[in-house]
């Protein structure tokens, strides 16, 4: 897969092959130089960040590019943890019954459960439960050309449902304690540091997958229609498009790929809980892409980074400010800085280049001088901007 | 994640233990049903209402009902409740004086952020979420994180008793009246004022409305500080009922967008009978299994009424 990809965007333009070497950069530096700089628990550290990326990438895809905006991408975050929580709750119990169903009362394994002991079927499932609630949901929702607003309260009525349903069910969920207590994944101990490197490595090489794939995706013809979808449905339905079902297949890949990123933060947090699911940590999830730059992919990485890196310093010390603070960044990141960190660097980075050509008499034109003014609050969103562009 | 916010039991619903005849207790859940969608209507009202006028949806809503429920619990603290108010009188006093202080918070919100951010529905939720997030952290800083209690005047204490299994307790049946009298009230703004005209002007063509001279700016804040005041005499209703605390709003909030979505936008008919459908299915479905099916059962009710009827009951209707 890798070799095809290089010869491909070989023969490519510039800009393509010089965006490959910095994505291969980045993940050398962070699979090789990272773990000999940084100390254990800062690597865990960024793994769980890293993971979490991911979702804000999967979020990115439905709300930056396609204009959904889910507020209900926990459920499918935590789905996919669960899924191989519960392949690791079997593992760990020896032949027998998870710890928290034998404290719940239960003396025989439920159904539904047993399959899971199987890993292949449980990473069939990570990705498979999110798809499948999301095409429920979504060929419901869409067919019936609910859009904007009523999407995310609908959506955001998921996460309150699915966080009731999963405390509910203490018997076979592990109610509001979720599941915790792993020993193994797949037979490798958890406790090893080389298991817990080898997760990381994972969790890097499954970011740089989905991040490659939705390029690939956003760069393409279906990536246009993505967009267009966001800013002209109507018109696109005139086209003869069918929104409905690309928004569905958006929808549903989004859905999988949080789920993907869930499984890979169970292993390596330790515990899967109502607590990532719920209405509060999937509106935050959300933050991480407005705070980053939403229709651009490298900015729900970077956001998802930095909110998470100033939780873990703020939250700490000196959890009042915090609270405050993530206030403030979900007012600021729409009203003062719409597109996001990246949009704003990007502006920045124009408008100083622009004041450098345009001291050159012949490249000054008014047209685009004006354009790259410094937007005020309250302007509608500036298109986003392409990333390797 | 320790500033989860904490569900707490604010529902529980006076259920007779003595297994009297059927019918009383059929009775008692239709009742709790309208109880519980009287104060979802107060809730939802204002929300109906900046949403069919303005586009937006407030997250902040929630945290004026957890304003208004403070009210009373302020007055209490000051004047001293209990032995020094036997007649319940700051409770009384708190209702007004909380219409007034969310209304006066709404209208600032209105002005300061929201105005901005008109033609942006799905940023404005997450700016007002963002505000949200910090009203309660301001609560938290001042009455501290855990809840409060309101003493409800002694006259609220006790129930009326139609029949011996039969009791209707005091308070719900205040906070029906209440509910009657706000409802009310709005629709003689509605109706027969100059600026319920207006803002209905606002709602149905704003183009137009502007163009025969129409403050819209002015119906966008007076509207928003309208639903916000109702949101906090939701709030001294829900103070009535149980413990308050700084995460009180996020426990009324989906079920009230709910209201919206099924009410359909800025109608007065829809909006009460949406919050009293939700309300009963909700009482229903708690009654006959847990509450998990019932807002899961009232999710897929919306989500297939919407697919029927996407406006939703009550369409507002322009040319």
């Amino acid at each position: 897969m890798e070799g095809s990809m290089t010869r491909r965007r070989a023969r490519l333009s510039g800009p393509l092959a010089r965006e490959l070497a910095i994505v291969a950069g980045i993940g050398v530096l962070l699979i090789v130089v990272a773990p000999l700089l940084l100390s254990e628990f800062r690597i865990a550290l960024l793994a769980k960040f890293l993971t979490l990326a991911i979702v804000a990438l999967a979020i990115d895809l439905a709300w930056g590019y396609t204009g959904m905006l889910s507020l209900g991408h926990g459920v499918f975050f935590a789905l996919g943890g669960y899924a191989l929580a519960m392949h690791m709750k079997l593992e760990a119990a020896k032949d027998g019954l998870p710890d928290f169903m034998g404290w719940s009362g239960l003396r025989e394994l439920p159904w539904f459960w047993a399959p899971f002991e199987y890993s292949g079927f449980a990473l069939l499932m990570v990705i498979a439960v999110p798809a499948a609630l999301a095409f429920a949901v979504g060929s419901l929702v869409f067919r019936g050309r609910v859009q904007g607003i009523y999407f995310s309260i609908i959506t955001q009525a998921l996460a309150l449902i699915g966080t009731l349903v999963f405390v509910g069910q203490q018997a076979y969920t592990g109610g509001t304690n979720g599941m915790t207590n792993f020993s193994t994944l797949f037979g490798f101990p958890l406790a090893e540091s080389s298991v817990q490197t080898g997760l990381y490595v994972t969790t890097v090489l499954c970011l740089g997958l989905v991040y490659g794939l939705l390029r690939w995706l956003t760069g393409s013809r279906a990536g246009a229609v993505l967009v267009a979808i966001r800013d002209q449905e109507n018109r696109l339905r005139f086209f003869g498009y069918d929104p409905a079902a690309i928004k569905l297949a958006v929808f549903m890949l989004s859905a999988a790929i949080a789920g993907i990123a869930g499984a890979l933060y169970v292993p390596q947090v330790g515990i899967i809980s109502p607590a990532n699911m719920g209405v509060v940590p999937s509106i935050e999830m959300v933050i991480w892409v407005a705070v980053g730059g939403r229709g651009t992919l490298v900015g729900p990485i970077v956001g998802a980074l930095l909110v998470n890196a100033a939780k873990s310093g703020l939250s700490e010390s000196f959890p009042d400010i915090w609270q405050y603070f993530l206030g403030a960044m979900f007012v600021g990141a729409v009203v003062l800085f719409p597109d996001g960190l990246i949009g704003a660097t990007k502006r920045g980075i124009r408008a100083l280049s622009m004041r450098r050509t345009a001291i050159a008499p012949s490249s000054a034109e008014p047209s685009t001088a004006q354009a790259v003014a410094p937007s005020a609050p309250g302007i509608a969103l500036p298109r986003p901007v392409e990333v390797g562009s | 994640m320790g500033h989860e916010r904490r569900r707490q039991p604010l529902r529980r619903l006076p259920v007779s233990r003595k297994g009297e005849g059927v019918l009383e207790i059929y009775v008692l859940q239709l009742f709790n049903g309208i109880s519980v969608g009287s104060i979802l209507l107060l809730v939802a009202l204002g929300l109906a209402f900046s949403f069919g006028l303005m586009g937006v949806i407030n997250m902040a809503h929630g945290e004026f009902i957890m304003i208004g429920a403070y009210v009373p619990y302020v007055l209490q603290q000051a004047i001293g409740g209990g032995a020094s108010d036997p007649f319940g009188l700051s409770f009384l006093l708190a209702i007004p004086l909380a219409f007034a202080a969310t209304g006066v918070l709404g209208i600032v919100l209105e002005r300061s952020l929201i105005r901005f951010l008109y033609g942006r529905p799905l940023d404005t939720l997450l700016a007002t979420w963002g505000v949200a997030l910090m009203l309660q952290q301001a609560a938290r800083s001042i009455f501290g994180a855990p809840n409060v209690q309101v003493t409800s005047p002694g006259w609220l204490n006790g129930g009326l008793a139609v029949t011996a299994g039969l009791v209707l307790p005091y308070k719900r049946l205040f906070i029906l009246v209440l509910m009657v009298a706000c409802v009310a009230a709005i629709a003689v703004y509605l109706t027969q004022s100059s600026a319920g005209r207006r803002m209905r002007a606002v709602m149905q063509n704003r183009d137009i409305a502007a163009c025969l001279g129409v403050a819209t700016p002015t119906v966008d804040a007076t509207t928003f500080g309208l639903g916000a005041g109702l949101a906090g005499v939701a709030g001294c209703a829900q103070a009535l009922l149980g413990p308050i605390g700084p995460a009180l709003g996020t426990y009324y909030i989906v079920d009230a967008f709910m209201v919206v979505v099924l009410g359909g936008v800025g109608q007065l008919a829809g909006t009460v009978a949406a919050a009293m459908i939700i309300g009963l299915v909700n009482t229903a479905f708690e009654f006959g299994s847990t509450a998990t099916v019932g807002k899961a059962m009232v999710l897929v009710l919306v989500i297939f009424f919407l697919r029927w009827k996407p406006a939703g009951l009550v369409a507002l209707r322009s040319r």
